[in-house]
């Protein structure tokens, strides 16, 4: 689709959010101005070679990971563990702190630093336990009106033959059908890789954002060029092609707004990217501010509904 | 480390040996047209269940005559204008004269021995029943169709997953057809779901695994990642029933494997339960 038509849909968009009587409650002031913010990003479509570096950014190994963010961004951070029925997935991380002056739920995919972390971690590939741990916390907050906070970064669902008995697929859907019924303010924010079913599972919320560095595709580039090109070498190839990028995901609405990283990406300085994230967060949240729960879930399952393109 | 691949394959899968469409990859019987479609497509030998397409499946479901489709014309678009050894819009033209369907899905209204529905069918042979906007769109207006009705929906999938051409939109169809589900959920409707082989991938880990009743089909594969896939990533050694409805059954994922000719009598029982209206 050439770039000037999707500026024109989000003006379109801008004009008919403008003329909207506004609804009780609801902030469209931040709306506006993240549409106007969008389309001024618009113009810096990536090139080819660009996405491949932003995929290679958002695999960085010193990238920081949901427990770094965590440790920057949330006060009196208690970790939950365990799922209630089978085991603690250590590649999903959930708990509660305090972040901008109230509790909230902080749910995430976590890799690990050295051998023995990644290990333990699986390289931030949940288990269904993961999963299971995640609906178990965010069922929590939901209860007690907590904002939950989702921080995307997987590869993928862990594809074992016990996670497949244990229900991984079952897991996924089970997870998003429960973010789909919450009725506290939910944001979700890929921080690295958006990695298919596995991320989806955390990612139905009010607000989805998207680090600049970041990916978010269906399926990893080596995937897709090894059942698409058959030659996972095709990569770079198969990235171009569907560009797994933010500015491309902000293009077809699948995100909402883009969070800004440090010069070069989030991995050369932790303290900022977290400061940037945090921002986000805290705008993003206080947008949600005053919507009643049942509004805010039915809002969050249109804005779901909306998301395909068919003639 | 290893790269993963989280199963959205899409109908491109090795082949198996070369053989007969009509012969049967079990037992290796043979059968003629006319002999496979009065069977619904089972081996009479051996049971081996052979892929049924969307609209035979209605035929044998449905009351006659009582079938009305919904969202025929529903036609995919190119949103990433994508190309891979072949442009995406000519393997969609390909499927559509292949299968004489505009999409992997048909939906429409039916009756099961008197009692209304609605049908969602997934047909493998259109791009190895792949998940895009079409399809994501056809099962949620089944749902809401289902809702305003208020008629259960009965789902019958047989999909390889998400549809990598459509990207990232691929993707959203999961959460989409998630809350599409929910909203018939609150509209007190039952979703019925019967998984054909293959259900894998990003319709299993979306609509497919949230029926009120799960039901299979024998010796269905509903795996999220394929075998190929977990046996590359892992090492280990796979069961023999990998993700086979078998398997599934054994570990409580789903109520029942169904075959195919005890299927309709199946779910005209369970609309008969969940009081779908005559």
């Amino acid at each position: 689709m050439p770039q000037s038509e999707h500026e024109l849909r989000l003006r379109e968009r801008l004009g008919r959010l403008k003329n909207l009587s506004l609804l009780g409650g609801a902030k469209l002031s931040g709306e506006l101005e993240r549409l106007q913010r969008q389309i001024d990003r618009i113009g810096e479509e990536a090139t080819d070679e660009e996405i491949w570096r932003k995929v290679e950014l958002a695999r960085h190994p010193e990238r920081p990971y949901t427990l770094d963010y965590i440790a920057r961004l949330v006060e009196d951070w208690f970790e939950l563990h365990g799922d209630r029925a089978l085991g603690d997935d250590g590649a999903m991380i959930a708990g509660l702190g305090k972040f901008a002056g109230r509790t909230i739920a902080v749910v995430g995919q976590q890799k690990g630093r050295d051998i023995h972390e990644r290990q333990k971690r699986r390289f931030g590939m949940p288990n269904p336990e993961g999963y299971r741990k995640a609906m178990h916390v965010m069922e929590l907050a939901d209860r007690h009106g907590f904002p939950i906070v989702t921080l995307v970064d997987t590869p993928g669902a862990y594809p074992g033959v016990v996670a497949e008995q244990h229900g991984q697929g079952a897991a996924i859907a089970a997870s998003q059908a429960t973010m789909a019924r919450l009725t506290v303010p939910t944001v979700a924010c890929v921080i690295g890789e958006g990695g298919s079913g596995g991320a989806i599972a955390i990612a139905l919320a009010d607000r989805v954002l998207m680090q600049e560095n970041a990916i978010y595709s269906v399926i990893s580039p080596e995937g897709c060029a090894s059942i698409l090109w058959r030659d996972a070498g095709q990569a770079k190839k198969a990235a171009a092609a569907f560009r797994p990028d933010a500015i491309h995901c902000l293009e077809l609405g699948v995100i909402d707004d883009v969070v800004p990283e440090p010069k070069g990406g989030a991995q050369i300085d932790h303290d900022m990217a977290a400061r940037l994230l945090g921002e986000a967060l805290r705008d993003t949240l206080g947008e949600l501010d005053g919507i009643p729960g049942d509004e805010l879930r039915r809002r969050r399952r249109a804005r779901f509904r909306r998301l395909g393109v068919y003639a | 480390m290893a790269k993963i691949d989280v199963s959205v394959e899409t109908g491109d899968q090795p082949a198996p040996p070369p053989s007969h469409p009509n012969t049967c990859p079990s037992c290796h019987s043979h059968y003629r047209d006319d002999e496979l479609e009065r069977e619904l497509w089972v081996c009479t030998q051996c049971g081996h269940h052979f892929p049924m397409r969307a609209r035979p499946r209605i035929a044998s479901l449905a009351d006659p005559g009582s079938f009305v489709e919904e969202a025929a014309d529903l036609h995919s678009e190119d949103p990433l204008h994508f190309f891979d050894l072949r442009p995406y819009t000519e393997r969609l033209a390909e499927a559509e004269m292949k299968t004489g369907l505009a999409d992997a899905m048909v939906i429409g209204r039916a009756a099961i021995d008197g009692r209304n529905t609605m049908l969602a069918v997934m047909d493998f042979a259109f791009m190895g029943g792949s998940m895009g906007s079409v399809v994501g769109e056809k099962f949620s207006r089944a749902c809401d169709l289902a809702a305003e009705t208020g008629t259960p929906l009965i789902s019958v999938t047989s999909s390889g997953g998400a549809r990598m051409q459509e990207g990232i939109l691929a993707l959203m169809q999961l959460p989409k057809t998630v809350a599409a589900v929910e909203d018939l959920r609150d509209s007190g409707q039952a979703l019925v779901s019967v998984m054909a082989h293959p259900t894998t991938g990003g319709v299993l880990a979306s609509f497919a695994t949230l029926g009120d009743v799960l039901l299979a089909e024998p010796n269905a594969l509903m795996s999220f990642a394929g075998p190929r896939v977990v046996q590359e990533i892992t090492r280990e050694k796979l069961p023999d029933d990998f993700g086979r409805a078998e398997q599934n059954v054994r570990y409580g994922q789903i109520d029942a494997i169904v075959p195919r000719p005890q299927l309709r009598s199946t779910l005209s029982r369970l609309l008969r339960l969940f009081d779908a209206p005559e």
